[in-house]
């Protein structure tokens, strides 16, 4: 999951480091991740992930890293199963 | 200072402000006399809260103040409008720090005119992105920028700088400082010769300054932008050409008044212009009032500490509605003063005279442009995306 996660990063918005160089916990604001850019990173993930994000978790903290994504994906991904 | 106080020492300034539009207009030059007088009636510290000696009027008190300088002089309400964005990024943003809290005392007691250097020769008019780099050491700082504008610049007593936080910072990781006019060292860059807000001045310069570091606002720029800056200046600008588009209709209004006077048997053919004109004027003015209050509730919240608890969608949602707020009012009020001048014809085409509406016309070109619509239009389609429907109903 967290190597798709790092080739959306590269495809859907612009950082000033390479992806792959990225590391899981790395803030992703700090290498450059613009408000808007984070439009682009969400509907990717729900493209990808076939999940919907809720309000509620659609927050700054959601997108600061490949971890704190991963999380919330696999949390989505595991209400989906279990409704 | 009540509002209603603040709106009757507006309309003051404004026939002042009137009186030298022209000339203004016709020189290029600062309308230096009506800025004396919002110095004089102590408008330029409204937004300035009482404590630190200021009129404490909300932003919806000092759209309608922009919204009657309109009326007078397109520049000196726009002048204005700037002023007043930058001053609230201070006010809101300052934090604790005491440099920034005497300098919001000063601007109320020195009535401060403080201007904005945030476009760079290297980024245009990205607002959310710098080239240039502040430099800090031993608690001082310094920073050398090119801006293509500055506008009021050579006229400004404090000048607020965009720059990247430091040199190895990415661009979009910038810091606003309040640069001080004795601090600052400004080489022109060509002068002001436009379409139109000719009075604005807004040349080019390289700007050199230094100072305390203390100068440097502790809150991130891309902060004080999405939260003050933006909200603030494009509720302000849309009061102000909403200004002039009825100050344009007004005269329109006194030219079809004077044709029905002048022939009253005769029902002329601008009746159903002037109809439109108006509808579209009350639709600015609705659209404007809303967006005050919705600024005026983000405001709020921020103070209650919940800015960053707010989903990114509601988030997101505020800067769209703000934008859409920018390109719509720009838009419409062009309209508007399009329809006038069909309306007044060649009195309205001529130079001068009281039915005369061309000054309006160039003044109000800038509202596309200042901050492109389109590069808006750009940003604003990508945030909604993020808006998931308000109503659903699932058949």
């Amino acid at each position: 999951m967290k190597q798709l996660l790092r080739r959306i990063l590269a495809e859907s918005v612009q950082l000033n480091v390479r992806a792959d160089a990225l590391s899981d916990d790395a803030d992703l604001y700090a290498a450059g991740l613009e408000s808007i850019a984070t439009v682009h990173l969400m509907l990717a993930i729900e493209e990808h992930f076939d999940v919907e994000i809720p309000d509620a978790l659609l927050t700054r903290q959601l997108f600061s890293s490949i971890d704190s994504m991963a999380d919330a994906i696999a949390w989505l991904q595991q209400q989906k199963v279990t409704t | 200072m009540n509002p209603q106080l603040a709106r009757e020492a507006a309309r003051r300034v404004a026939r002042i402000a009137a009186e030298h539009a022209s000339a203004v207009d016709r020189d290029a030059r600062f309308p230096a006399e009506a800025i004396d007088a919002l110095r004089r009636e102590r408008l330029l510290s409204a937004l300035v809260p009482a404590g630190f000696g200021g009129a404490g009027l909300t932003l919806t008190d000092v759209a309608s103040i922009c919204e009657i300088l309109a009326h007078g002089c397109a520049s000196t309400a726009m002048i204005y409008a700037m002023h007043q964005s930058q001053a609230a990024c201070v006010i809101a943003h300052g934090g604790e720090s005491a440099w920034q809290r005497g300098f919001v005392e000063r601007m109320a007691s020195a009535q401060l005119l403080l201007a904005s250097a945030t476009s760079e020769d290297t980024t245009g008019g990205s607002l959310r992105t710098s080239g240039c780099a502040v430099q800090c050491s031993d608690g001082r700082f310094r920073i050398e920028k090119v801006a293509p504008t500055i506008s009021y610049g050579a006229h400004a007593d404090s000048i607020l700088v965009t720059a990247r936080r430091a040199s190895d910072a990415p661009p979009s990781d910038q810091v606003l400082i309040v640069a001080l006019r004795d601090q600052l060292a400004l080489e022109p860059l060509g002068h002001w010769d436009a379409l139109g807000m000719r009075g604005t001045c807004s040349s080019g310069f390289r700007l050199v300054a230094s100072g305390d570091a203390a100068q440097i606002l502790p809150a991130p720029f891309g902060d004080i932008a999405n939260r003050t800056m933006q909200p603030v200046s494009h509720t302000l600008w849309a009061a102000v050409w909403t200004g002039i588009a009825a100050d344009a209709l007004q005269r329109a209004s006194a030219h079809f008044r004077a044709q029905s006077v002048a022939r009253p048997n005769a029902v002329s053919p601008a009746g159903s212009r002037l109809v439109r004109a108006t509808e579209l004027l009350q639709m600015m003015k609705a659209r404007v009032s809303a967006a005050l209050a919705a600024a005026q509730a983000a405001q709020a919240a921020d103070y209650g500490g919940g800015a960053t608890a707010l989903p990114l969608s509601a988030q997101m949602g505020f800067t769209a509605d703000m934008n859409t707020l920018k390109t719509g009012i720009s838009s419409a009020a062009l309209q508007v003063v399009h329809e006038a001048m069909l309306i007044c014809g060649i009195s309205g085409y001529r130079n001068g005279g009281r039915y005369s509406i061309g000054r309006h016309l160039r003044d109000l070109y800038s509202a596309p442009l200042m901050i492109n619509n389109d590069r808006i239009g750009q940003n604003t389609a990508s945030l909604l995306l993020a808006q998931r429907p308000s109503v659903s109903i699932e058949a």
